[in-house]
Order: C-alpha cells, then sequence, then structure tokens
C-alpha cells in the first residue's frame, strides 16, 4: 500500500527531516510510527498525504508513484485518503455534520449519500445525534473523533493519523486508538504516528521507528515486488 | 453523465447560496462596497444618459444637416433633373430637391427686399441648386464630407456647401463625448475590477484556515475558487442595482428644473430615464467585471494557500 524507497526530505530552512528512508507498510495493515519529536513521523504522513513533497526518492501509495502527480492530480489523489490531524482541523464555526460532510461535499456526492453516509460515519464514531452541535461546544475527544468520522466518511482505503491522541488522556487516548483498530479489521490500511509508548504496548501492532530522520532497522536496499504506476 | 451534471450544478448551485449567506451576514461590509462600485458604475451611466438627452432635446436642429450642390450656370434645368436623379441613387442620399434657378430668382425677389433692384437684371445670375438630405446614417462629418467631396467631383458642380456647419461641429463634440464615456468606462470598469479583486483577496486572508481544510479534504482548485467567484459576481450585481437608484434618484431630482428649463424655451422636452437595454448592459456589466475581478485575484491568492499539516 505505501512504500517509500529511500526518501529524503529537506525542508526550505535546510533541516533534513527525513534521511534515507525507506520503508514499506501492507494493504489492510495497522502500524505506529514511533519516535521522539522531531524524528520525522509527521514528515512521512506529510509525504503520504501529498502536503509536502520529497526532495529525493519515491513515495508510492496506493500503486501510484505520488512523485510524478501534478498539481491538478492531487485533490483527487487526497480524496481517496482520510487524515486525521492532531489539532483536528475542524471549522469550529460550523456544525459537525458540515465538518463531516466536507469530503464528501468536496467529491460532489449526491445530498440524500451525504446525510446517510455522514451519519453512518458519525454512528461508528459515537457521536449519532450531535450533527448540529458546535466543535467549539464539544470536549476535546469528542472533536477528535468528529476529525475520525470525517476522515472515513468517504470509506477511504487508507487511513492516516498525526498524534491523533495527543491531546486525550491516557483511557481516552486508548479508546481512539481501538477506533482505529476497528477501521483496519474492516479492510482499511491505517497508519497512526504517535510518541506514546503506552498506546502502542497496548495495542501490540508493528512499529516503525524513526529517529533523526532514519528508519530504525531498515535495510537500505530496494524492497522486491514493487509495482507502481502513475 | 446527467448525475455527473446535476452534481455539478449542485455545486455551482451551493457555491451561489454560500456566498449569498456571507454576503448578508456582513450586509454593512457588503453594502459599502455596492456604494464603492456603484459610484464607478454611475459616472459612465450618468454621462451616457446625459448624451441621450443632449441628443434628444436638440434633435430637431442636430439632424439639420444638408448639402446644397451649386450647379455651373450654364447647366440647363433638364440637365440638373437627370444629375438629381443620379444624386438619389448615391448611398447616403436621403432626398434630393431641385432647386431652379427661376424658382430660386423668383424666391430671393420675394423675400430680400431686393425685388426692384433685381428687375434690372436682364438674365438670371442664380445657378440651379440640388438641395441634398443625407440619410439618417450618413449624418456623421465624416460622411457628410464624403457626400461632399463626392459632388464637388462631377463636371457640373460649380461648389458644394454643408449647410449648418455649427450643427456639424456640435455633432463633432457629441461623437467626441461619446468617446470619452467609452474611456471613461474603461478606466472605471478597470477600477470596478481592482476594487473587487481586492475584497475578495481580503475575504480569502479572512477564510485561510477553511481553505486549507478544504483542501485537506481533497477540494479542487476550481471547487475552492468558484464560491468567491460568485461572491464578486454579486457584488458587481449588487453595485450596478446601486448605480441604477443612484442615477434614478438623480433624475427624479433633475426632471423637475429641466421641465421648467425646457418650458421657458417653448419646448415640451421630457428628460429620459435609462432604458430597459440601459440597464441590461449595466447589470451584465457589473456582473461580468465583478466575476473578472475575484477570478483574477481568487486565482492568484488560493495558489498560494496550501495546506500546512
Amino acid at each position: 500500500m505505501i512504500y517509500f524507497d529511500r526518501v529524503t526530505k529537506r525542508y526550505p530552512n535546510g533541516r533534513e527531516a527525513l534521511t534515507n528512508a525507506t520503508l514499506r507498510i501492507e494493504q489492510g495493515e495497522m502500524v505506529f510510527l514511533t519516535g521522539r519529536s522531531g524524528a520525522g513521523k509527521s514528515t512521512v504522513l506529510k509525504l503520504i498525504a501529498l502536503l509536502e513533497r520529497p526532495t529525493r526518492g519515491v513515495v508510492i501509495v496506493g500503486g501510484k508513484n505520488t512523485v510524478a502527480f501534478t498539481a491538478r492530480q492531487i485533490p483527487a489523489f487526497r480524496r481517496s485518503i482520510g487524515i486525521v490531524f492532531q489539532d483536528h482541523k475542524l471549522l469550529m464555526e460550523r456544525p459537525v455534520f458540515d465538518n463531516v460532510a466536507l469530503p464528501l461535499v468536496v467529491a460532489g456526492t449526491p445530498f440524500k449519500e451525504i446525510d446517510r453516509r455522514v451519519r453512518a460515519a458519525l454512528d461508528q464514531v459515537g457521536l449519532l445525534g450531535n450533527e448540529r452541535a458546535l466543535p467549539q461546544d464539544l470536549s476535546v475527544g469528542e472533536q477528535q473523533r468528529v476529525g475520525i468520522a470525517r476522515a472515513v466518511v468517504s470509506k477511504p482505503q487508507l487511513l492516516i493519523a498525526d498524534e491523533p491522541t495527543g491531546n486525550l488522556d491516557p483511557d481516552l487516548a486508548v479508546e481512539v486508538a481501538r477506533l482505529f483498530k476497528r477501521f483496519q479489521e474492516v479492510g482499511v490500511t491505517v497508519v497512526v504516528a504517535t510518541h506514546d509508548a503506552h498506546l502502542v504496548q497496548e495495542l501490540k501492532l508493528r512499529q516503525i521507528v524513526l529517529d533523526h530522520g532514519h528508519v530504525e532497522g531498515a535495510e537500505d536496499d530496494t524492497l522486491p515486488g514493487i509495482v507502481a504506476t502513475r | 453523465m446527467s448525475s455527473a451534471l446535476s452534481t455539478y450544478g449542485a455545486h455551482h448551485l451551493q457555491a451561489l447560496l454560500a456566498s449569498l449567506g456571507r454576503l448578508a451576514k456582513a450586509p454593512f461590509g457588503a453594502l459599502l462596497t455596492f456604494l464603492v462600485i456603484a459610484v464607478a458604475l454611475t459616472l459612465p451611466l450618468g454621462l451616457e444618459l446625459f448624451l441621450t438627452n443632449v441628443r434628444a432635446a436638440t434633435g430637431g436642429f442636430a439632424n439639420a444637416v444638408d448639402l446644397s450642390v451649386y450647379l455651373k450656370t450654364d447647366v440647363p434645368v433638364a440637365k440638373a433633373e437627370q444629375l438629381a436623379k443620379n444624386a438619389r441613387a448615391r448611398a447616403g442620399v436621403a432626398r434630393v430637391d431641385v432647386i431652379s434657378a427661376n424658382a430660386a430668382l423668383a424666391q430671393f425677389r420675394a423675400y430680400s427686399g431686393f425685388g426692384a433692384a433685381l428687375g434690372v437684371l436682364n438674365s438670371n445670375p442664380l445657378p440651379n441648386v440640388l438641395h441634398v438630405h443625407p440619410a439618417e446614417d450618413a449624418k456623421s462629418a465624416a460622411s457628410l464630407e464624403a457626400l461632399r467631396s463626392y459632388f464637388a467631383a462631377w463636371p457640373e458642380v460649380d461648389l458644394v456647401q454643408i449647410d449648418a456647419q455649427w450643427v456639424q461641429r456640435f455633432n463633432a463634440i457629441l461623437d467626441v463625448s461619446w468617446q470619452l464615456l467609452l474611456v471613461t468606462a474603461a478606466v472605471l470598469g478597470a477600477g470596478v475590477i481592482a476594487v473587487i479583486g481586492n475584497t475578495v483577496r481580503l475575504e480569502i486572508d479572512s477564510r485561510r484556515a477553511e481553505i486549507e481544510v478544504v483542501k485537506i479534504v481533497g477540494g479542487s482548485h476550481r471547487f475552492v475558487r468558484r464560491p468567491f467567484l460568485y461572491e464578486g459576481a454579486l457584488y458587481g450585481l449588487g453595485g450596478a442595482l446601486c448605480a441604477w437608484a443612484i442615477a434614478a434618484g438623480a433624475l427624479a431630482i433633475l426632471a423637475t428644473p429641466v421641465a421648467k428649463l425646457a418650458k421657458s424655451y417653448g419646448s415640451r422636452f421630457v428628460l429620459l430615464g435609462p432604458s430597459p437595454q440601459d440597464l441590461e448592459v449595466l447589470l451584465a456589466a457589473g456582473i461580468v467585471l465583478g466575476w473578472a475581478g475575484a477570478w483574477i485575484s481568487a486565482t492568484r491568492h488560493l495558489r498560494r494557500i496550501e495546506p500546512r499539516a
């Protein structure tokens, strides 16, 4: 599903966030990206979502070489993945329904369909009945779950989350992580960046550990069997 | 296909409603923008109305342009009649009257007061004259001049005189004024584009976070830009409606004094308001200029906004 081949990312300020990183995440797998702050976890996710482009190397997502994407191709690509942010990036002055519906509206989904799927997504995160509430009136944990509902409402095959539990207390964090696990169980590939060791222990999933922009334990050679199309 | 089309339509409707909603949420700010645009649109509209009214008020004499074609004295009346026939065939000529030398002399004798003196002459010194009335579409200075040189080139013609040169000058001034109107409209139109472009830029800046979120969930450049285009068009339309209201108000104020003035000259002239076509052009101009201003601004500024996680 995701394959990084010797990817280096240097930001305009000169900081090198990833150095020759090679990693592979299988279809239907759920993995944790771990490491200290600044180890390059967010950069990996940004490269997957095309929020950043690599300085060097190849990033393949869903069999597509994203490095070759033009600016025009990016919106459609982003519609095919779900993204959850630590600060959830909700529109605080818009009702929960509008926030969750946004990916469907952008994709041109018929209105009837939108209504049904928004309710289904809210149901999955346990927030059904809060459609008219404003995010600012919800708790932090609820806001995060609205963000997750928005990420999964268009049924993406890939869900990525950047520190989704960073602002939550430990119990709530585990609950949110289990929520992600449930999406993995129905076939969604899930990548969660976290520095929460407790969470990683609790769920016992594969970890990709980053340290100063390097993938720990990775072999430097190209992994076999990768076929990419544009 | 039809569902894709209806989705496309729904997107547009949505963008339009969202833009309307935003204007309604900040009515005072929207009104200020409308007024700025209205002032820029009222000026050319006012000038256009002024010129239309001047033309209407002076229509009677401004149209009284014609040419007197003096034939050589040795050209007989029969030949003059034949030349008149040829003249009628020329494009841009509406009517040709032949004033024979005898008729002219009789008239001169009757009205000039030189009757007795003229009796002394043993021959008629006056030539036969063709009185040429140009067609409605041939009354510009240029086509009158073309007619003049056309007739002047005939061998039987002694002199061609365009009557009432001052009328011609007056018409030339009107022509220049129309050009001025076009220039004014172009300059102020550019102003409207700039004003709306700037308004849209501020709007984009204030909604930066929202735009980022829409781009994160995969909103295309067009999708993000669309509501701003509708907003620009609505600003233009609102401004045009205000301009029309301002013009209508000004006309209402001027109507009575103008009627008084016209009456003092024994005229029954009434001030003309904007015609339905004027209104159509005004509204279309407002919408197009608004859309254009928003397009330029949104295309430029939205590209800079990229989501940062």
